[in-house]
């Protein structure tokens, strides 16, 4: 440190109870210091917030007994809102912040406020006993032969690394397959979708004729297999690959698709997983044909193949081939040809 | 008047004087604005519905739809949009629009008057057949199921609409807006005519019963009070980020800082 | 002195017989007269531990009525617009939490409300300590400690996020999941032994419920515990100002004032928090819905903690590329894995790096003024303007919405930004600091400017400077100068080459950048003459037309033309008008 840095010394002060008082601080006395009323205020400014809060509580115990969990009140301000919870948080957060600002308050006007100096000491220990700890591990170090019997050595520092393997080999089946099941990959690029299954609306699962469908139209699907599915596996885990939208667009508006005649006169069916991170997908704008991701932007040209436009997707969106089965139902023509969802190593 | 004269020469009153013409000229010309199909009506008595739709639409329409209604460069064709269409885009005040763009506005008060959208609404139907405007009875939702039309809202309309009903971002600048203040017929017609970005959902795949679920699901929220306290535009994690940074922060710190300070 | 009441005997008594067993007194003498300094921004961290306090009690109220299980059921609580919708238990179970049971929902908003507090007073008091330089040598332990718990809180927070099933909360674990499938090698495997096979699964609530209430829980409250001893062994920093050194601690003595007033801060925060959380909605989960897998709501946001996340994965370019048939998602695998990556790692090393950087092995217990430590600042303040970025990012879709603007106009601005706007902040702050500096000298040297204007005898106005007190003297001069590292000789004298000449090179270069612009206090004597002018009387004692061109400057000065002969000075002329000025 400079000279300037500590411009006033203490060496003359006298140490008291470890440490001394800063002389050279100013201190000028607060008024509770020098008038006995303004102490005596402070004093009932303090008391008061203790009742205050013991009173509060009591309200809150009131509140909770005496108002119904589904009563709502019109605050203003606020709207309309649940009374109980309302007077449940006003009156223990008052009634919490008042014992607070009362210990505040009581510091600072009538405890003393002459700060006060500590000495500090230097982190590192001294020097007997560093020397003290090093003859310590000498000692050891002799008297355990640990530099002596180097194969001893080895072998334990071997069973060291290889021990904590059965910890680690024991998640394995935090995955409980089945044996002989699909690998990782192979589960991820399959769904529910296949030749003839039928597309109905998702939410109330009635089939869909390509006459229902208007231009400008969409509609969120599923395969009509889904419940009878979900029902068996107990999990979403189907609906999370073959929802689908399904589009409608004049047939003169499709610049491009995945696969030759995937539409149906127009009618176009792609996954509503997006290819970024997984987010459902339905924002579509009948206008432009695009497909905006309402989690991160990515947006995709649904009649252009359903390649990426915009955002950070890499990958188009997966398009389903559809057509009609005999009733003039929608049906899909095959499973998606790609992985749907986000990327993942194995993909290729 | 002591208040104003000891201000005029403040900087702030050009200000205030340039805000109070602004308003005024807007005043005065939305007043006028207005007048001017109230004049049209009383014109138009001994013609047609049909006639009287087709002269307001040559008026007022065809600038961008065309004489036709076949579409132009700045508008869309309104051959097959039916009259649910013109009812909807009319009496919420979007059409006519200032300027083409993506995004229509809804404006209130509608720039024309019922029977004047009505006989607009029956001109464009009578040019090839398109979704009716629905009846009371269509948008009668009393004995929906609002927890149905939930998952069906959930499913259809909050991924651009927002869960709540408050509106979400569109690509460039377009949005879908705010539901919060609309009407069940409006509901209706929007999702069986498609305005603007939105897409269709025809009632051969969300049938009208579906629909007045979904209209009383979006009642519900617009009537729905905020158990927990300020809703803070119930936008999710946003604004609850800037009032925690701003309020609850101002609150601990103003709290630390008084705690810092000395007594006098 | 006092008489002893009864309660104090008792006390007495327990503290003698917890004595004679652990020997508790030592404890207690050396501690309860320990001194801590004042200083409003010395209590973000309080406030962190106190949300903590908070989070922990509420959060067990919590794990009383919550059933963390993806099972599903049919709602049949009291919240009417969701009545026989089918969902998981753990919604259900937080729909309960929220409607049917009393205070539940202030307890929910409370945790809440305190988890996004806990999280952003350890960020704040991040960024406190590391512009004020307190992590230097004694303290880098504890600022390694500080970053495990800002990561720990991330995971605590995201994990809490996740629990309730409900739309918002699953479109999230939904993301986590993507992010967790573009790691190469391992990702796809990792998704699926955590999610137990596909998303979303049956079992990933009730595993993240064990993290969520047991492993972070657990491993925050040993870090906050090593973080306080660490604290109390090492004692707080100060900032400099009169009579504090490096080697002594000015402040008030634990008992009474500052445990009164810290005691009070706790009941502050958690008054403070309860009122939010009974006045304020946080993360309304029924309006939400319960999670599926196929539906979403625009404007899916994480909590502000993940923001700067969200954004990065939002603003980042769609690459992506395959190698030898694997894929490798660098659009997601960079802005959620390896940009947090660096970012953590390079604030864990800062510490290390500055100290490696300055070769400063001195302990430091006073404070640096930001000012102080010009490249510190301005890296501090760079690294500051990039998450912002990144955290506007993580909102654009809102701001578009709010605001009336393109989400894919703010997206192109980012890109942009995020490379021009950082290093324009670092070059704007350090000059800053750096004339704030020359400021400060300036005030040593002269005195600060009164705004007392002084009209002299002759018509020259000047303003009188005044000498600064004795406090701001201690705080400017509180600085420590430190020189920058002298280039090491290629050779040494005999002509051999030194070793690691290149990195003791590139050492002492960014040793320069570091220190070289820095302004040096003056000394001692520099200060006592400047001082001495800056008085009252300076202005008697100054030259009347010390300049070259005397004649323009007086003009300037509005003053009386001056020519050879007349008095030079102020004192020159008193002493030739008889003593009247």
């Amino acid at each position: 440190m400079s000279d300037h840095s500590s411009p006033e010394s203490h060496e003359n002060v006298p140490a008291k109870l470890g440490y001394s008082p800063v002389a050279d601080i100013e201190h000028k006395p607060r008024l509770t210091d020098t008038d006995p009323k303004a102490a005596r205020r402070a004093e009932r400014q303090v008391a008061t917030m203790f009742v205050l809060s013991i009173l509060l509580v009591i309200a809150f115990v009131v509140a909770y007994i005496g108002i119904d969990k589904s009563t709502i009140v019109y605050i203003p301000l606020f709207g309309e809102v649940g009374a109980l919870n309302f007077a449940l948080g006003l009156c223990m957060g008052l009634g919490v912040f008042l014992i607070g600002a009362g210990a505040i308050q009581w510091a600072k006007k009538l405890m003393p406020d002459t700060e006060v100096v500590a000495q500090r000491h230097e982190m590192a220990s001294p020097e007997a006993a560093t020397e003290e700890a090093e003859a310590n591990y000498q000692r050891g170090k002799t008297e355990s032969g640990f530099a002596q019997y180097k194969i001893i050595r080895r072998t334990l520092i071997g069973a060291l690394a290889l021990f904590p393997i059965p910890l680690v080999i024991m998640l394995r089946d935090l995955w409980s397959t089945p044996a002989g099941s699909p690998s990782p990959d192979a589960i991820l690029s399959k769904t529910l979708w296949k030749k003839g299954e039928r597309i109905v609306v998702d939410g109330t699962y009635v089939p869909v004729k390509a006459e229902d469908l208007p231009v400008g139209g969409l509609i969120s699907a599923v395969p009509a297999d889904l419940l009878e599915v979900e029902e068996a596996e107990g999990n979403l885990n189907a609906r999370g690959k073959a929802a689908i939208i399904v589009i409608r667009m004049d047939p003169s508006d499709i610049r491009s698709q995945q696969g030759d005649g995937w539409d149906y006169q127009g009618i176009l069916a792609f996954s509503k997983i997006c290819t970024h991170v997984g987010c459902p997908i339905a924002l579509y704008e009948q206008r432009t044909h695009h497909l905006l991701c309402p989690c991160h932007q990515s947006t995709f040209d649904l009649a252009d193949s359903g390649n990426v436009v915009f955002g950070p997707a890499a990958r188009r969106m997966p398009q389903l081939p559809i057509g009609v089965d005999a009733e003039g139902y929608l049906v899909a023509m095959s499973d998606f040809a790609e992985p749907i969802g986000p990327s993942f190593w194995e993909r290729g | 008047m002591k208040f104003l004269a000891a201000r005029r020469r403040s900087p702030l009153a050009a200000v205030a004087m340039l805000l109070i013409a602004l308003i005024g000229i807007g005043a005065g010309y939305a007043v006028i604005a207005n007048a001017r199909p109230a004049e049209a009506a009383a014109v138009a008595s001994s013609e047609t519905q049909v006639e009287q739709g087709k002269r307001l639409y040559l008026e007022g329409c065809s600038s961008c739809h065309g004489m036709q209604s076949q579409g132009t460069s700045q508008g869309p064709t309104l051959v097959g949009v039916g009259a649910a269409s013109v009812d909807f885009q009319v009496s919420s005040g979007r059409m006519p629009m200032a300027m083409p763009g993506a995004q229509a506005v809804a404006r209130d008060p509608a720039q024309y008057t019922d029977e004047q959208i009505a006989a607009m609404a029956a001109y464009v139907a009578s040019l090839a057949p398109g979704p009716a405007i629905p009846t009371e009875e269509d948008v009668n939702f009393e004995n929906a199921d609002a927890a149905q039309g939930g998952v069906l809202f959930r499913t259809n309309c909050s991924q651009c609409h927002q869960a709540a009903g408050q509106g979400g971002a569109l690509t460039q600048g377009k949005y879908a807006p705010s539901l919060m203040q609309v009407e069940p017929k409006e509901i209706y017609e929007a999702m069986i005519t498609g305005p603007q970005s939105m897409p269709v959902f025809s009632n051969a795949t969300i049938p009208t019963k579906d629909k007045q679920a979904i209209i009383k699901y979006i009642d519900t929220l617009q009537t729905l009070p905020d158990p927990g306290g300020l809703a803070l535009g119930r936008l999710g994690p946003v604004p609850e980020t800037v009032f925690l940074w701003t309020a609850v922060f101002a609150a601990l710190i103003g709290v630390a800082i008084w705690i810092g300070i000395k007594a006098r | 002195m006092t008489a002893t009441s009864p309660v104090e005997q008792v006390g007495g008594g327990v503290a003698t017989y917890v004595d004679q067993r652990v020997g508790s007194n030592k404890f207690l003498a050396r501690n309860l007269g320990k001194v801590f300094p004042d200083h409003w921004s010395f209590m973000l961290g309080e406030i962190a531990l106190y949300s903590f306090i908070v989070v922990l009690l509420t959060g067990t109220f919590l794990t009383l009525f919550f059933k963390p299980s993806m099972v599903e059921v049919l709602y049949d609580g009291s919240y009417v617009p969701l009545k026989g919708i089918k969902m998981s238990q753990a919604y259900a179970s937080t729909l309960d939490i929220s409607f049917d049971v009393r205070g539940g929902l202030l307890l929910r908003q409370m945790h809440h409300w305190a988890a996004l507090i806990f999280i952003a007073a350890m960020s704040v008091h991040m960024f406190r300590v590391f512009f004020t330089g307190a992590f230097r040598k004694p303290r880098e332990f504890n600022w390694i400690i500080g970053v495990v718990l800002v990561t720990l809180g991330l995971g605590a927070g995201f994990s809490g996020y996740s629990l309730p099933d409900d739309l918002l909360s699953g479109t999230g674990l939904q993301i986590a999941r993507g992010i967790m499938q573009s790691i190469p090698v391992i990702g796809t495997w990792m998704a699926f032994l955590l999610f137990d096979g596909e998303f979303p699964g049956t079992e990933f609530i009730s595993r993240l419920y064990a993290v969520h209430i047991l492993l972070i829980p657990g491993l925050i409250l040993a870090m906050v515990t090593i973080h306080l001893m660490l604290v109390w062994t090492q004692k707080h920093t100060q900032f400099p100002g009169p009579g504090r050194t490096n080697d002594n601690v000015v402040g008030y003595p634990l008992l009474p004032v500052y445990m009164a007033k810290a005691g009070g801060f706790f009941f502050v925060v958690f008054g403070v928090i309860a009122l939010i959380g009974g006045l304020v909605t946080i993360n309304p989960i029924w309006i939400f819905g319960p999670f599926m897998p196929d539906q979403v709501s625009a404007g899916s946001q994480p909590d502000w903690y993940i923001g700067w996340l969200d954004g990065a994965l939002r603003t980042m370019p769609n690459w992506e590329s395959t190698l030898f048939g694997f894929t490798i998602s660098w659009n997601i695998f960079v802005p959620a894995v390896i940009i947090p990556g660096i970012i953590f790692t390079a604030l864990a090393l800062y510490p290390f790096l500055e100290a490696w950087v300055t070769g400063d092995k001195k302990e430091h217990h006073l404070l640096d003024r930001p000012r102080n430590a010009p490249t510190r600042t301005g890296i501090g303040v760079m690294a500051l303007s990039f998450y912002l970025l990144l955290w506007i990012g993580g909102g654009n879709d809102i701001i578009a919405l709010t605001f009336g603007m393109s989400i894919n106009s703010i997206t192109w601005f980012l890109r942009i930004a995020l490379f021009v706007v950082p290093p324009i902040m670092f070059v704007v702050t350090r000059r800053i600091c750096l004339g704030l500096q020359r400021r400060d000298r300036d005030k040593l040297l002269h005195g600060y400017e009164s705004g007392r204007i002084l009209r002299l005898p002759h018509g020259e106005f000047i303003e009188v400077h005044q000498p600064i007190n004795a406090k701001e003297l201690a705080v400017i001069t509180g600085k420590t100068d430190i020189a920058p590292l002298a280039l090491p000789p290629a050779t040494d004298a005999d002509g051999v080459r030194n070793k690691h000449f290149h990195v003791k090179k590139l050492r002492a270069k960014l040793s320069g950048f570091f220190y070289s612009e820095n302004v040096a206090l003056p000394t001692a004597a520099e200060i006592e003459e400047g001082q001495h002018h800056a008085a009252h009387d300076a202005a008697i004692e100054a030259p009347l037309h010390a300049y070259e061109d005397a004649d323009q400057i007086n003009r300037a000065h509005g003053g009386v033309l001056h020519h050879p002969g007349m008095p030079e000075t102020n004192a020159e002329q008193l002493a030739n008008d008889g003593g009247h000025l």
